[in-house]
């Protein structure tokens, strides 16, 4: 028993366990959200949201921060309803090279000792301009097979649900599993005895910074499936929610400290949280202080488990 | 010469290059016509730029992870509050004024709470704030724009000798600032914290009251900045704080503060301002659209981070 209750299980347990609060609350409010169909709509959103808090987590591994990421998925989201629709082609190589130029953002912020912050904040005018050049108002069409991968309905559990446990695997094995993960991590945690090790930062850098390019890619994608048309603002908030979804779901801003489960269940948690809002009748008004106030609320659940662990221990 | 070279070792010297830059090439291309206005506007745009650049400036001073990302929810709550309460009349003025400052005290120290008592990161801290605050904002407002007095109407939008009275206020604002961080020690034990919160702790410096009293001084700055804005741009309106998120950070690493905390720098704030509004105002009179304004823009601010960097390896 003392084995079984540790600080870092606490941690993982914790956004699970308010995501199975909130989604028992919203059952209570709205029985008939308990449905195949119900379960669709409340989670409809959250895979791009989650494939974007997961393309944060990478970043953050390395101790950095992208406050570009909303303007990069509107961006992808743009060159998915245009290009990849009219031309595959061109899109694919479009995106291929937006790949490449996040691969080189990790490189230039290794190199020059820059600020991350600042340097993604550039970036996010960057993509905000091209987004606006390819789409200047709302339009665009998806391409037929991310709108049927979206709109498709496995047997039972609703395609929202499937998604999210996908990516939830994919990403642990990637991060937690493989030796890949174990070299991204230690850039986080201690890079100089990773590059004693023998390995190449630099490269490391490279490689985490496109894998993150690549699932923000993924994001844009399956979110013009979802809405099936673009414009250069819809994915703004997408900064803020996938930074907020990786530090709810356990992870910390150094140190290589990130949980690729916690992430997705962050992202499914900020998710629920908004249709919860709406199904307690909360005034407009007051819907977005109350996802803060939410935010607050499991931090500082966080805080109060951890420090009653601590003393525990001391004991 | 030595004067020159010693000049050129300053890591503000860099945004007040690039700013010239943009000025000049501004002015090349209009042959000086209306040279007079766009230096006018400049100042006013770069003053409320500056403000709220100063406050992020002492935040991010403090070390690593500091930041506050409730300015513009701050400016957008003070400035619908004090106007609302002010209701058009001139008497009104400075109460207006300090019902501001009390809520920039009031959203400091909420701020500060949340990162002290339920330890959150900064970063998260002041969003999840930011949100509470935008949505009393929402409350307060209800989607009308609330017309100020006509005294404070005029005196933000009218100058003294040639100077716009913003770029006065902002001016005697950041001589305050540097002030502090250069010459007392309160600017001192900012810096030492932000280069060692450790050591700092060991040496007796209270530690806590000292980030409290950052957070809270960011806050008001970032209220004070709302209430002049809404009163400059004629009412508060929802979004009005939306742009200065991020130009409140390019300014303060533009203007050659160390990112990583404990070495700050005023005048930079000052050039980096007038650098950001005469990039927009240059490629505005070469006639670039949208699109490229923006890509420029971020190229622009790219390129400056990465030309001060080098210079201060070399």
């Amino acid at each position: 028993m003392k084995n079984l209750i540790t600080a870092e299980r606490i941690r993982l347990a914790l956004p699970a366990v308010s995501l199975a609060v909130l989604l028992v609350a919203v059952f209570y409010l709205q029985p008939r959200a308990m449905s195949y169909f119900g379960l669709n709509l409340l989670f409809n959103l959250s895979v791009p949201i989650a494939l974007a808090t997961i393309a944060q987590m990478l970043i953050i591994t390395v101790n950095d921060l992208d406050l570009s990421m909303g303007t990069f998925v509107s961006f992808v989201a743009c060159v998915t309803a245009t290009f990849l629709h009219d031309s595959p082609l061109i899109g694919i190589l479009i995106l291929g090279a937006a790949i490449g130029v996040y691969a080189l953002l990790g490189v230039v912020i290794y190199l020059r000792n820059l600020p991350a912050i600042v340097v993604t904040l550039g970036m996010s005018f960057v993509w905000g301009g091209l987004a606006v050049l390819i789409l200047p108002s709302p339009g665009g069409a998806a391409p037929e097979w991310v709108r049927w991968l979206m709109t498709s309905k496995p047997p039972l559990v609703p395609m929202a649900i499937v998604a999210s446990i996908i990516i939830a695997t994919a990403s642990h094995y990637l991060i937690m599993r493989s030796s890949f993960g174990v070299v991204l991590r230690g850039v986080g945690g201690n890079a100089r005895s990773v590059e004693r090790a023998g390995w190449s930062i630099i490269r490391a850098r490279a490689a985490t910074y496109a894998l993150a390019g690549f699932f923000a890619v993924l994001a844009g994608i399956t979110l013009v499936g979802l809405t099936t048309a673009a414009d250069a603002n819809i994915a703004l908030r997408y900064t803020l929610l996938s930074i907020a979804g990786v530090i709810l779901g356990g992870g910390e801003f150094v140190g290589g400290r990130v949980s690729p489960v916690g992430a997705v269940i962050g992202a499914l948690t900020l998710t629920l949280a908004g249709s919860f809002l709406s199904f307690l009748r909360i005034s407009p008004d007051w819907q977005i202080g109350a996802q803060g106030a939410i935010l607050i609320i499991v931090l500082a659940l966080r805080v109060l488990l951890s420090r009653s662990e601590t003393s525990g221990a001391a004991r | 010469m030595s004067m020159v070279t010693s000049l050129f070792q300053k890591p503000w010297i860099w945004s007040f290059v690039a700013m010239f830059g943009a000025w000049l090439a501004t002015i090349i291309f209009t042959g000086g016509q209306g040279s007079g206005d766009l230096a006018q506007a400049a100042l006013t745009f770069a003053a409320f730029s500056a403000i709220v650049g100063i406050g992020q400036m002492f935040v991010i001073t403090l070390g690593p992870g500091n930041i506050d990302l409730s300015i513009p929810a701050t400016m957008t709550l003070s400035g619908t509050v004090a106007l609302k309460f002010m209701d058009r009349t001139d008497l009104l003025v400075v109460p207006g004024f300090l019902i501001a400052v009390a809520v920039g005290l009031v959203i400091g120290a909420f701020n500060y709470g949340l990162i002290k008592l339920l330890r959150i990161p900064p970063i998260i801290a002041t969003l999840s704030s930011s949100f509470i605050i935008q949505s009393a904002a929402i409350w307060t407002n209800r989607g009308l724009r609330i017309k100020p007095p006509s005294f404070l109407a005029d005196f933000t939008t009218s100058s003294v000798l040639g100077i716009p009275n913003m770029a006065i206020v902002a001016i005697v604002l950041a001589v305050g600032a540097w002030f502090v961080l250069e010459r007392s020690i309160f600017g001192r034990w900012i810096s030492s914290i932000g280069q060692n919160i450790r050591a700092a702790r060991l040496i007796g410096i209270p530690v806590d009251g000292v980030r409290f009293a950052t957070y809270v001084l960011c806050a008001v700055l970032a209220a004070v900045c709302g209430y002049f804005l809404a009163s400059f741009s004629g009412g508060a309106a929802l979004n009005m704080g939306t742009e200065y998120l991020l130009t409140s950070i390019a300014v303060v690493v533009i203007g050659g503060t160390s990112v990583a905390g404990g070495y700050s720098n005023v005048p930079g704030i000052w050039g980096a301002s007038l650098f950001m509004f005469l990039v927009v105002s240059m490629l505005n009179t070469y006639g670039a659209g949208a699109g490229v304004r923006l890509i420029l823009t971020g190229l622009i601010i790219i390129g400056v981070i990465i030309a001060a960097s080098g210079k201060k390896q070399a």
